[in-house]
């Protein structure tokens, strides 16, 4: 296995780091992601992470923390879309649309002022492609309790969001305030692409949170099932994406380790092929091996 | 189970209007229905039926007038109703099994993961069995036929025990054999838990055997009460403001227009013409 774990694999501070961070943020995308998918709301999913990415910029110019900057405009961006009309179906697109071509603008001002005045001129590159092997250790207690609130937040809502996911006429028959679900599920899908913005980049955030939910509804019968599968395959992807970037260092003479978040992305496609060709193959047979009875 | 008083109806309308954007859809409707009976909501497209059912859920905007459940006024999302809408499309996709969708007509509206009691999965499955869905009860209620996805949705609206079930159009699309084996599932289950129901159709024939009461929409007016009181000329007559003609032919009911136009006849004429 050596061959596997480059040296000084197992000693690196920050790989542990990375390892930590990519866990948390892979758990927690793939349990809001889940959602995301069943609701239709890829693409405001998709445009968070824009609006996430203009708050990243805003932070790197700013000095802030830049989880607090992709957190911070994430939210901002959901409630705007809130207020325009995101809890109707119909105003969904548009609302996200509006936010999307916003926050798109304002990320490319902040990125041009940056690369101007600072001397990083890596911010570009660090706001879209991510930057786990920069993270901080410091930020890891931030990341855990973001995804501890996410996923608690996720677990009240999570019977009234599943019944209005499916129709939100008998959701709205049964008592369930839809304007209230549907407003704490997009601060929660926010926080949890701003988080996932700071491991693989804005830009392929989507790609974590999309990704394994979408395999997973591809062989899950049940929600339960799912949200566990869609764990295992992010962190899977998260995993394999750190080792091969770290790997891809030694790999050319050159010494230029290449992105994680192409690792990440290239783990999560395969996943989905591999999903796609199991749910037409071994249907049945996989699908009663991981579910045990008496899951939800 | 219930503390209100079985004396009087379980539902009543009084002078329900609704009007949108200045068109009125439903003009003072009245009626009342009664414990443990099958109604019949009757009306053809865009007579205002599914208006009228939102009303009743208290989710219907621009609605004026009283609806009083047990002689109170409707609190939001009353437990005492279940309701199945007109076409609830369920994506494939989702990995929601019928037994699930059924077990979410219990908690779907409950904040929290609480594990689900013991109890809760029996009734989920003695609903399955009322229904007769037991068959197809692990298959994800995306991949069902609309006759059985009917069948999951009435377990669903049953089984937080409601005392009126709402059924909009549960017999559109549905083959002869299939509209006679849902009503009389209805039938059977209305009467073994004592549960009335108002069931909305545009063709009344199929429930003659089953109604015990009919609520005719036309023209955003409503007239109600047994099968012989309201399918009658003169009632429908006034109810569509022109002439029509009731045939009753083996046993079938065939309401048609008159060809030529006779212009509305004045209600006074018809003291028949309960609007109540
Ligand atoms: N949101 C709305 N805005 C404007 N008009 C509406 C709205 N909802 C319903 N209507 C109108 O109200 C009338 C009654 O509609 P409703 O859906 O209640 O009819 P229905 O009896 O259920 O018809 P169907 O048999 O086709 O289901 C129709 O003319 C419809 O166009
Ligand atoms: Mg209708």
């Amino acid at each position: 296995m050596t061959w596997l774990f480059e040296p000084g694999w197992w000693a690196n501070g920050t790989v542990r780091t990375a390892l930590l961070v990519g866990f948390i943020v892979a758990v927690t995308s793939a349990v809001v992601g889940t959602f995301t998918v069943m609701r239709g709301q890829s693409f405001a999913g998709h445009a968070l992470t824009d609006v996430a990415t203009a708050g990243g910029a805003g932070a790197f110019l700013a000095g802030v923390a830049p989880l607090v900057g992709f957190v911070g405009g994430g939210v901002l961006g959901a409630v705007a879309m809130d207020t325009i009309g995101v809890q109707r179906v119909k105003g969904r697109d548009i609302a996200t649309g509006v936010v999307l071509g916003a926050a798109m603008g304002v990320a490319a001002l902040f990125l041009f002022l940056s690369a101007r005045t600072s001397s990083a001129t890596g911010t570009t590159q660090l706001v879209l492609f991510g930057s786990i092997f920069t993270v901080s250790p410091s930020t890891l207690p931030d990341v855990a309790w973001m995804s501890a609130a996410v996923l608690v937040t996720l677990a009240v809502v999570a019977r009234p969001l599943l019944l209005s996911s499916l129709s939100v006429e008998l959701a709205a028959a049964r008592g369930v305030r839809l304007r209230v679900v549907g407003v704490v599920f997009i601060v929660v899908l926010a926080v949890a692409v701003g988080m996932s913005a700071i491991v693989i980049g804005a830009i392929l955030s989507t790609a974590l949170l999309i990704g394994p939910p979408a395999s997973a509804l591809r062989v899950a019968r049940r929600v339960g099932t799912s949200v566990a599968l869609a764990a295992g395959l992010g962190v899977l992807a998260t995993g394999i994406g750190v080792l091969f970037a770290y790997d891809s260092y030694y790999w050319f003479p050159s010494h230029r380790g290449l992105p994680v978040s192409f690792f990440v992305v290239a783990v999560i496609v395969a996943e989905y092929v591999v999903a796609s060709v199991a749910r037409r193959r071994t249907r049945s047979t996989l699908v009663a091996a991981i579910e045990p009875e008496g899951w939800t | 189970m219930s503390v209100h008083d079985t004396t009087g109806p379980l539902l009543e309308a009084r002078g329900v209007n609704v009007s949108v954007d200045g068109r009125d859809i439903l003009r003072d409707v009245n009626f009342s229905i009664n414990h443990g009976e099958f109604t019949g909501l009757i009306g053809s497209n865009g007579a205002g039926k599914t208006t009228l059912f939102r009303v009743i859920l208290g989710i219907q905007e621009h609605a004026v007038g009283e609806v009083l459940v047990h002689g109170e006024p409707l609190a939001r999302a009353n437990r005492s109703l279940g309701y199945v809408p007109q076409k609830v499309l369920f994506d494939p996709d989702l990995p929601i099994r019928a037994r699930d969708l059924v077990a979410l007509g219990a908690d779907g509206h409950r904040y929290g993961l609480r594990r689900r009691p013991r109890a809760l999965h029996e009734a989920v499955e003695e609903m399955l069995d009322a229904v007769d869905a037991s068959a197809f009860a692990d298959r994800r209620v995306g991949g069902l036929s609309g006759g059985e996805q009917q069948r999951v949705l009435i377990a669903h609206s049953l089984i937080s025990r409601p005392e009126l079930l709402l059924l909009d159009e549960p017999l559109a699309n549905l083959d002869p054999g299939s509209v006679q084996e849902i009503i009389a599932l209805l039938h059977r289950v209305s009467k073994r838990q004592r549960v009335a129901i108002l069931l909305s159709a545009h063709e009344m024939n199929p429930l003659l055997p089953v109604m015990d009461r009919i609520v005719y929409v036309a023209n955003g007016h409503v007239a109600s009460g047994t099968t012989d009181e309201v399918v009658r000329p003169n009632v429908l007559s006034a109810l569509y403001g022109h002439h029509v003609d009731v045939l009753r032919v083996h046993g079938r009911v065939l309401v048609v227009a008159t060809a030529l136009p006779v212009g509305p006849p004045p209600s006074d004429e018809h003291p028949e013409f309960v609007v109540e």
